[in-house]
């Protein structure tokens, strides 16, 4: 049940990148702004077709796959988080079973549970807080009980202990068999806690590997282009950033966010 | 069923015995002379064309407004209804008003030729931004060749007649014209509820639509096919009647969940309710001669997009 990239090819974002994902991890793509981090995440849920390589679902390419199929195997959610109609979060969440085409309302009530709205479920969307918002749209790929879950800075929106919470959710669902995905851009939150980072710059895989290793002082320093060393015991480590390097490490100024 | 249905079905109900009464001349049918004629024949076809007008209009306005993801959208953004009006007036521009059914067959051929110009243009790529451009264009591209046609009128009344054919009216409406719209109509309905899933995704955003398995171009073929039957059958029977499909979806969206689909079938009876009343109190203002159904919603509508408009700017500020 992996999730494979061979020689992922996009025009001006992603350069033959290969990964194979297992199940039962989760695995943190990490980069600067404009390495193809949303670009590799919106490959791997198939909604993005290469211009060159694949990437298949248990051996099967996502291109060819049924969309139901592909939506019922692997849910993704975006960066930006538009909810056009100002539904209750109850109806938001419940869209995440639209690829089964049932109500599901157990799932839709488990997912309400694991990101604590039950209290904000009949409330809309529009008189949320932001970390609010962002967990109704979580929940609503959670409802969905996608084998693979693929979020796009699932965190940037949450306070602490709502990102613990949820991190610890995604822990279980990997523990469970799924597999999770996850853009982070906070590189303490990959280090303690992916079970896999892979590093992009420039649309090319620097690094992959456990976090200690991909996330080396030597990687966020060559990749990120700042002076950094990581402290603290192991599952519990902060960056320290010492200062800008005057280095060209950094991506192409030009682009824009990946 | 959602929760305003059940009260637009009274409000329907109560509405067409109403409407079949009303006009100039009231009937009374214990009384009138020939009431049962007038009824059967001159009022009633009447109603239900409204009835099947409002519906598809308020149902493409609901399912426009899903798809483009904005309050302001409009069946009219597609171009089908000025392809249809196109069609129209080619035929009284041509001297075939005098056939009853010519004059809906040019304005469903036209209302055709804008689907199928839509899909040819837009529907290989499925993006709505291309969609709604296209659509644009065409109606453009049509609203354009209807002036030309005006302008180079044969005679002073074709000129009259097309012009005051594109005002929009249901008067002396016959079965006729029922036949023709009502089951266009009610497939071109069809086709909306079954595009109403992949519209509910689109509440999200299209990648995210997109990875809960909403298929782009099936969900613009449906849509093409729902709006261009329900407005392209409307004008041909009815001429352009405009703002229904703008307003109505505004009018039930409180009283649903908000989701599109949700949205459609409210929209189509609110639809219904709104083309029947504005037509019935067309028929019973004293006025020299009956004011244009077209002319009356345009009168309710623009002030009422007006008020949309600034609300909309209020949230903003």
């Amino acid at each position: 049940m992996t999730l494979a990239a061979r020689d992922l090819t996009l025009r001006g974002r992603l350069a033959n990148v290969s990964a194979t994902l297992e199940p039962g991890r989760i695995t943190a793509i990490c980069g600067p702004n404009g390495a193809g981090k949303s670009s590799l995440l919106q490959c791997l849920a198939g909604l993005l077709a290469p211009d060159c390589g694949s990437v298949t679902l248990d051996g099967c390419d996502l291109v060819g796959l049924h969309p139901q199929r592909r939506a019922q195997a692997i849910g993704y959610l975006p960066q930006d988080g538009a909810v056009a109609w100002d539904l209750a979060v109850r109806r938001l969440v419940a869209l995440g079973r639209l690829p089964h085409r049932d109500r599901g309302e157990a799932h839709v009530a488990a997912a309400l549970a694991a990101l604590d709205l039950d209290a904000l479920a009949d409330r809309p969307v529009s008189r949320l807080s932001g970390g609010e918002r962002a967990r109704a749209l979580l929940a609503r790929v959670l409802a969905g009980s996608p084998r693979w879950i693929l979020a796009d800075e699932p965190l940037a929106a949450l306070d602490l202990a709502h990102q613990l919470r949820l991190l610890a959710y995604l822990r279980g669902a990997a523990e469970s068999g799924r597999g999770v995905v996850l853009v982070l851009h906070d590189l303490a939150l990959a280090m303690n806690h992916a079970d896999r980072v892979i590093v992009l710059e420039s649309g090319r895989k620097m690094t992959d590997g456990i976090p200690d290793d991909a996330l080396s002082d030597a990687i966020v320093t060559r990749v990120w282009g700042i002076g950094a060393r990581w402290l603290g015991e192991p599952g519990a480590r902060a960056l320290v950033a010492d200062q800008a390097l005057p280095v060209a490490a950094g991506p192409d100024a030009s682009r824009g966010s990946s | 069923m959602t929760r305003p249905v059940p009260l637009l079905l009274v409000l329907v109900a109560l509405a067409v015995p109403l409407s079949l009464l009303a006009g100039r001349v009231w009937i009374d049918p214990a009384s009138t002379p020939n009431a049962a004629v007038i009824l059967a024949e001159l009022r009633l076809p009447r109603t239900v064309l409204a009835l099947v007008i409002g519906a598809g209009l308020g149902a493409s306005g609901a399912a426009m407004q899903g798809y483009l993801r904005n309050p302001l959208a409009d069946p009219g953004l597609f171009g089908i209804a000025p392809g249809a009006a196109l069609g129209a007036v080619a035929s009284l521009w041509l001297g075939y008003a005098a056939s009853p059914i010519l004059l809906p067959l040019f304005a469903l051929l036209g209302a055709a030729g804008a689907m199928a110009l839509l899909a040819a243009i837009a529907g290989r790529t499925g993006g709505i931004a291309l969609f709604t451009l296209a659509g644009m264009m065409i109606a453009s591209l049509a609203g354009a060749l209807t002036s030309l046609a005006i302008s180079l009128a044969p005679n002073a009344f074709a000129m009259s007649e097309i012009v005051t054919w594109l005002m929009g009216a249901l008067t002396d409406r016959s079965w006729a014209d029922v036949w023709l719209a009502a089951p266009l109509t009610m497939a071109g309905i069809a086709c909306l509820f079954v595009a109403g899933r992949d519209l509910d995704a689109l509440v999200l955003g299209d990648a995210a639509a997109r990875s809960l398995g909403m298929e782009p171009r099936r969900l613009q073929t449906w849509l093409i096919a729902g709006v261009g039957l329900t407005v392209g059958s409307g004008v041909a029977v009815a001429g352009i009647v405009g703002f229904v499909g703008l307003i109505v979806p505004h009018l039930v969206r409180p009283f649903t969940d908000r989701s599109p689909s949700q949205l459609l079938l409210p929209s189509a009876l609110a639809g219904a309710l709104l083309v029947l009343v504005a037509d019935s109190a067309c028929r019973v203002l004293p006025l020299v001669t009956e004011l244009r159904l077209g002319i009356a919603l345009s009168l309710i509508g623009a002030p009422f997009f007006l008020w949309l408009l600034l609300r909309m700017r209020r949230g903003l500020a």
